[in-house]
């Protein structure tokens, strides 16, 4: 199943969860925030929340700014 | 220290008396009636200088240049997460116990600055949103239609909205009566280091304003953070003018005196600007005595 993640190209298992996707890129959970397709998968839900096909997983913590 | 020289670019103990001792005397030297208290959504702050944290050099100079500020609020910013990146600004802030306003730079649009805030709320649980939807990367000046729909939809989703606006006196109006908890005119533009380039409209929003109003962008130097305590803001925020000095912590400890001698100022109230001298010392009766 391919899938983006924060604009890469990522292959996962058919059937992999938010969660997965998030362990690509970090093992930290606190400060990060998760959006499929432009919805906010809250933290909670990031076991239980499968991914399809070509969905677009956005990743993002706090960085310095404004 | 008698030597001028050498302060300029010596001297830690010039910092440390200066900087941090000054400034915290700074903060007690005048006398308000009551607490001076600056109350955001029903939040209190004892510092009326919120700081950004863009454009440090490091996390070291940040943390530095935050600690000599005094700020009890701080903006970060929200981007896609770098497995490389060492260390976070988040750390920097919980160490300092600085409460943090997620901001939405860099969004274009409404419904990018809704999504921003609320990965925001979801990655640091707070519902407080800076919001600041800009117009083009030239001038980074804020959309007003779009930072006002984002308002609207913001604060109907339960969040403390504290948008970045022009120095616009009925947009200001507006997004207070919509709901937002304070409105955050600028200066000038973003990074300029311009200072205050419509006074009498910062007079005007502060004027007409039953949230608190935050001075933000443009600031360059300390007297322009000063004079916008003083035409009557409750709070400025900067980043620039301190982040980019050449000694950022010595420049934050300058903005922290700025903003508390311009709040001072202004509950003291300044005399009346007058055409010609009034004197100041009493009149005599007949010729000075040289003359005598």
């Amino acid at each position: 199943m391919n899938v983006t993640i924060n604009g890469a190209a990522h292959e996962l298992p058919p059937g992999a969860t938010v969660a997965q996707a998030v362990q690509r890129l970090t093992g930290v959970r606190s400060g990060v925030a998760v959006a499929v397709n432009d919805e906010v998968v809250s933290r909670g839900a990031w076991e239980s929340t499968a991914l399809a096909e070509a969905d677009r997983v956005e990743v993002l913590t706090a960085v310095q700014g404004g | 220290m008698t030597n001028t020289a050498d302060t300029a670019d010596t001297a830690n103990t010039m910092d440390t008396m200066d900087t941090t001792g000054t400034a915290y005397t700074m903060n007690t030297a005048y006398t308000m009636d009551t607490a001076d208290d600056l109350i955001i959504g029903g939040e209190k702050f004892s510092s009326r200088l919120i700081m950004g944290t863009g454009g440090a050099p490091s996390l070291e100079v940040l943390d530095q240049a935050l600690a000599a500020s005094g700020t009890e609020l701080t903006t970060v910013a929200m981007r896609r997460l770098d497995p490389a990146a060492r260390g976070s600004v988040l750390d920097v802030l919980r160490r300092r116990d600085i409460k943090v306003l997620p901001n939405t730079a860099g969004c274009f649009t409404s419904g990018e600055a809704v999504l921003t805030a609320r990965l925001a709320r979801e990655a640091l649980e707070t519902n407080w949103v800076k919001l600041e939807v800009i117009a083009d990367e030239r001038t980074l000046l804020p959309d007003p239609i779009e930072t006002f729909d984002a308002a609207e939809r913001l604060v109907a989703d339960g969040f403390t909205v504290l948008p970045y606006i022009g120095d616009d006196p009925v947009l200001a109006r507006r997004l207070e009566q919509a709901g937002c908890a304070a409105v955050m005119p600028l200066g000038a533009p973003i990074g300029s280091g311009l200072g205050i380039r419509n006074p009498h409209n910062i007079e005007l929003i502060v004027e007409f304003a039953g949230v608190p109003v935050i001075l933000d962008a443009g600031i360059g130097t300390a007297s322009d953070a000063a004079l916008a305590m003083e035409l009557g803001c409750d709070a400025v925020l900067l980043a620039t003018a301190v982040t980019r000095a050449r000694r950022p912590e010595l420049m934050a400890g300058a903005m922290r005196s700025a903003v508390s001698a311009g709040r001072a100022a202004r509950m003291a109230g300044r005399i009346p600007r007058r055409r010609y001298a009034e004197a100041s010392s009493p009149s005599i009766d007949g010729p000075p005595p040289v003359h005598r």
